[in-house]
This record gives structure tokens, sequence and C-alpha cells, in this order.
């Protein structure tokens, strides 16, 4: 079963959506600026470890593991979680997951107000909004979250949400919204991160309850794993008596040991560093140290549905760096709230047409916003191959928009390309079109059923001879 | 009605087939590649630690175990009031005038009476040279959690042999069971441009004395 998401209110597919956004320019200017910054910092990261790419493989290796064994590693995450004192909660689909967190939260008597952590997982959900309809008031304090709730705002990037917010209009946005705001604030960034300090500072000394997520769920001993910069995690993680972490099924690791490789890639991977400032670790409840009630809740809303899928499966493997979102050049462009989801970027388009199903235009519109250009494969950590998984979407995408002219050109390639004789007649007739194309050389119209994609577009003309057919000829030129 | 816990298992074993024995599934993960290394440096790890934790802005002074006492009453010499958890050696505060600016988490001091005292000082569990990290596993002489959070100066002791040289070698000289921190330089966000901003919600100034 799939799960569900929010799909941003009145979400056009893609194609419509990153058109107005394209024409932001101010929009434009804010992502180029800070993703240019960031690719080069990480590159540098990354190049300081000569075993990167072993690094990689073995992240892949235990990810892939872990997704074969799923069942066996949550069964003992949930002991060791429940051994160390915690509670653990199963979620079939975000709205059990907003329910169980809700009537912890209306339990744990904390006074309607919950501070929470950045987590990609209760975004997924829409918890917040479901807090709010039983009358709970979230507390975002992460900073960008901060910026994205005052501002009424939807996130655009996994790491930095409020990414399409430059400092100027974060200033603004503080003066106007932030009663507490000094009078003098100015835009610069560490006057803005000490007007965030001093208005969360009461909300943190006084809450009751945290929630959080996790980025990585150790089986074998039962630890969660929050990676952050800010300090607000800690507060969250620490301060109230009652924490609730709602984690995917998918982050869960089998040993204690492997938190070395995941410490290795994620903070070089996603902010550039060689370790975040602040990483906490910690199993079930320690008396007389943070939380005396921990609860676990995990949360599926589509993923088992994504590991039916032998080729989709492994955007399961993601640790939500966003290193792929930084390197792409259509989110360059287009901006993360195209995506219409939770999760932008070239991840975000191969993640949730799974997690929510094809059915919808925008998710079934996302397997098409890339350009194949495999940027995001190369700097993943965990090497998904988004080309691969995307390419693979789309002819599922077509398949179920029963889009048939399409849909024969995919059957019929498959047939010729996994025979090379086959190839070899089907390029020799290829060049043969040759005499139906324009002046230019390029092909203006094709007959039916290929004339759908002669409609919006020109076709080149093929070369005279395959590349195949050359080489057998000449050997590349060798005498 | 089956119970989310068992459809969510039945979905996965529908997805991924019958689960394989735990031995068999164990020793698939004994097998899997590790090609990367244990440590991306071995020579003078305590130096290189001082760098890549200044790197990050924390403030690092290199001390002889002898001049420790001194080195602390120094840092602490212009806080006003500081705490001092449990178990924290008292030779390391033995050069300070007196005890008056002490504060002490016993009964245990609630989050705003923390946010009322400036400082604190505490010893480690360990340090991880190639990244200038610090862990605290909030054992003796590190205080719970809170005590080196709310604070906004923290100040503590890294002995020259709790450093290794990497994550993983960091990583095995930990005790799972305990709640750990992990602390790279004073609080930080990236979150405006994407540019590091020091100065967010976790202590502001972070002073390592490393000893010895």
């Amino acid at each position: 079963m799939t799960g569900s998401m929010p799909t941003y209110l009145g979400m056009p597919a893609f194609p419509d959506a990153a058109r107005a956004a394209v024409a932001n320019s101010q929009l434009r200017r804010n992502l180029t600026h800070a993703t240019t910054a960031i690719r080069t910092k990480r590159a540098r990261a990354v190049a300081e470890l000569g075993d990167w790419e072993d690094l990689r493989q073995a992240a892949k290796a235990i990810k892939d593991h872990v997704l074969a064994n799923l069942g066996t590693y949550l069964v003992r995450l949930e002991e060791n979680v429940t051994k160390a004192g915690g509670t653990v909660h199963w979620a079939r689909d975000a709205a059990e997951a907003n329910a169980i967190v809700a009537d912890l939260v209306l339990a744990a008597r904390g006074g309607g107000r919950v501070v929470k952590v950045k987590s990609m997982a209760t975004q997924e959900t829409g918890l917040n909004e479901a807090l709010a309809e039983r009358g709970i008031t979230p507390i975002e304090t992460d900073l960008a979250e901060l910026i994205v709730q005052l501002g009424d705002d939807l996130p655009s990037h996994i790491l930095v949400p409020a990414i399409h917010r430059n400092r100027a209009e974060i200033g603004d946005l503080f003066r106007r919204t932030m009663p507490d705001a000094p009078r003098d604030l100015t835009d610069e960034p560490p006057q803005l991160a000490a007007a965030a300090r001093a208005h969360l500072r009461s909300e943190f000394l006084s809450a009751q309850v945290g929630i959080s997520g996790a980025n990585f769920a150790v089986a074998d001993t039962g630890s969660l794993v929050v990676v952050e910069s800010e300090g607000n995690g800690r507060m969250c993680l620490t301060l109230p008596r009652t924490l609730i972490s709602v984690v995917g099924v998918e982050k869960v690791l089998p040993s204690w040991r492997d938190l070395e490789v995941f410490l290795a890639l994620l903070p070089r991977s996603s902010t550039a560093e060689r370790m975040n400032p602040y990483t906490t670790i910690w199993s079930g409840v320690t008396p007389g140290d943070g939380p005396d009630s921990f609860h676990l809740v995990l949360l599926d809303n589509g993923r088992t549905a994504t590991l039916r899928d032998p080729v989709g499966r492994q955007a399961l493997r993601c640790i939500r760096c966003s290193a792929c979102l930084n390197v792409c050049p259509v989110y360059e462009r287009a901006g993360g709230h195209a995506y219409g989801s939770p999760y932008p970027g070239p991840i975000g388009a191969i993640l949730s047409p799974q997690l929510r199903g094809l059915s919808s235009p925008v998710d079934a519109s996302l397997p098409f916003a890339s350009s194949l250009c495999g940027a995001c494969y190369e700097v993943c950590p965990v090497a998904i191959n988004i080309p691969e998984a995307l390419v693979h979407l789309r002819a599922r995408s077509v398949e179920s928009q029963r889009h048939y002219p399409e849909r024969s050109v995919f059957k019929l390639s498959g047939y010729v390309l996994r025979s090379p004789r086959r190839l070899a007649a089907a390029q020799r007739a290829v060049a043969l079109s040759r005499f139906v194309a324009g002046r230019k050389g390029r092909i203006r119209r094709l007959p039916p059923p290929l004339s759908a994609w002669t409609d919006t577009r020109d076709a080149p003309a093929p070369p005279p001879e395959s590349f195949r057919a050359w080489w057998a000829r000449t050997r590349g030129g060798a005498s | 009605m089956s119970t989310a816990r068992e459809e969510i298992l039945a979905r996965i074993r529908a997805a991924t087939g019958v689960p394989a024995a735990p031995a068999e599934v164990d020793a698939a993960y004994a097998a899997l590649p590790r090609g990367y290394l244990r440590a991306h440096h071995d020579a003078d790890i305590v130096a290189l630690f001082a760098d890549r934790a200044a790197d990050y802005r924390a403030v690092v002074e290199r001390v002889g175990i002898g001049e420790l006492p001194g080195a602390v009453a120094g840092v602490l010499s212009g806080v006003s009031r500081f705490l001092v958890p449990s178990g924290l050696p008292a030779s390391w505060l033995a050069a300070l005038p007196d005890e008056e600016r002490v504060v002490r988490d016993d009964p245990p001091l609630s989050a705003l009476e923390l946010d009322k005292v400036a400082g604190v000082v505490t010893g480690c569990a360990a340090a991880i040279a190639e990244t200038g990290t610090i862990i605290l596993d909030h054992g003796p002489g590190q205080g719970r959690r809170a005590l080196t959070l709310v604070p906004d100066f923290h100040v503590v002791v890294v002995l020259a042999d709790q450093v290794a040289a990497d994550i993983a070698d960091a990583l095995a000289l930990l005790d799972p069971a305990r709640p750990h921190t992990l602390i790279s330089g004073p609080s930080a966000t990236s979150d405006i441009e994407l540019i590091r901003v020091e100065g967010v919600h976790g202590p502001r100034n972070l002073h390592i004395l490393i000893a010895g």
C-alpha cells in the first residue's frame, strides 16, 4: 500500500509549477547563490578523504542489506529500544502516525505546546496540521523551519527548507512577525541567528514534550541518532520530560559500528563539514538525564510499497543529505516548491511518486523533472542511481497513464535492444529515414504514432551509418 | 483485524520474501565490504585534533598536565558563575581562588535555573582528531546532558590520550547504552544562504583545553 503525504494545495504538475518558478528571478538568484557556494565546499570536504568511494560503497551495501532483511532488523530494533526503557509504536500511514503522536502529546499534559526538531518524516505526514486540529501548538525550532513557519511558507529544500529566501527577506520577516526581535535588527546572518535564539529560549526551557525524527536507528543497541547544527535538536531531545521520535522504517542500521560509515558521509555531503556541530545519540531513557518517557513511532507510509519495486527501492537508501538537490540543474532553476512535496529535487522526483503512488498529475510528472545528466548519482553518498530509477519510473508512469504510443515504443525498443542482430537491422532502417529530413538536417514531422514526439519538438536526422556499423567497418580508424 | 505491527511486517515479507534465519542475516552482514580506512591519519593526532577543532572556531589551548589547574582557573576568571559536575577531578580546580562562583547540580537544577548560570567545565569521554570532535558520554565529570547545553560557555578538558585518530576508533571506545553528545565547535547554522554562522541555541563559546 502506498502512503499519503500532503501534496501542496492546488499543486499543478511539475512543468506548470516550474514554469512559474523559473520566471521568478529573485528565487533563481537565491538558489544559484546558495547551491553554487555549497557545491564547491562539498567537493573540497569529499576530496579530503581518499577512501570516499569505499565509504560510499560500504554505505550502499549496508543499506541494501538492511532493506533485504528489513523485518529482522525492525524487530531487533524494537526489542532493544524496549529493553532500554522506550516504547515502540508502528504506524501504517501518515494518519495513523499523527494520531499516535497527538494521543501521546495529550496524555503527557504538556500544556498544549510541543517543541519540534526539523524532521522530514513529520513534514511528510503533515504532523503540524494534524496536531493543530487536536488543539496542540507545534513550535518548529530549526532556524529554517522557523523562517518557513513564521512566513506561512512551504519548505523548498531537505536540509535548508528556507533556501529560497535570502537574508534581506528573512530580516524583513523577523522584523514583521517576531514581537521580541530587537528594534535595530539588521539582515546580517549572525544577528538573525541571535534573534532566533532569543525568540525560542523560553519555549525550550519550559517545554514538556519534544518531537523529533532521527537520522539513524541502530538495531543492535536500540540507539537513535539525531545530527544537527544549532543545538535546537539537543534542546528538544534533552529538556522535555516526554520525547516522541517519528522514524521511517528504512532508517534502521544493523549495528553501532555502522555509524562510523554514515557519520563520515552525512555531514560532508550535506553541509560540507567534516562533522556537524552536534550529534545526539540515546537509547531508551537514562534515569536522571533527559526525558523520562521515550516513544519511537516506526512509520511505513508507502515505504513497504516502495520496497516491492526492485529498481525503485534504492530510493530507500537515502540519508536525506540533499547533495543531489545542490548539484541539480533542474532544481537550481525550478526551486523546491515545483516538486509539490516535502522531498524536492532529484531524490524527491523518485521518492514522492513511489511513496504516494503515481496516480496524481504531479506525481506522474515528477519522474520527468530531470535532464538525466547524472550529477545527482555522482554525488550521492549512498550511490542511489537516480537516473536509472527515473527512467524506470517514467516507464511505470507511462504505463499508469495508459499512454499507448509511448508504451509501444518502450516495448519495441526493449525488444530491439535485447538482440545485437535486431539492433543492427534497426539502425540500418533508421539511417534510411535521413531522406525525410528537412534542409537543416532536422526531422519536423514523423508519421503517427511517432508524430506524438515531433508535434512538440524536432528530431535530429540520424547519421548515415551507426557507430556500431562504423566501428565494425573501420575498427575506429586502426589499420 | 491485524495490528499495525503485524501488517507492516507482512507487507515487508510480501516485498522481500520469507526472512532469512537470524544467523544467516548476521553472516551476510559480517561479509559486507568495508574497504574504507579505519583512520585517515596516524602521525601526531593530538596536533591534528587541535587544528581541526580550531577550524570550527572552538578556542583551543594545549597545556602540560601540571599546568592544567592554572589554565582552568585562567579560562574561568571572567565567568560569573559556572557549573561543576560531580566526578570532575578536584585537582583540575586546585588553582581557583575560591569556591564562591562554583554551582553544583545537587539537587538537580531546573532548566530555568541552569539558564542563569554562565558557564560549565567538564571532561569528556573521547575526542576525534580527523573531525575536531569531542564526545561526551555524560558520565562522571561530564554531567547530565542539560548541563553542557543551557549555559552559554563550555570549557572542556581533553586529556591527550583520549584523542582517537578517527570516527571508527572513537566509537569503538564508547558504551552504546549511555547517552552521547558529539560536539564539533560552538553551535552554528547554515540555514541562511547555506553559509555557516556560529552561535545559535547551544553554547556560543567552546573552549577546549588539551592536557598532556
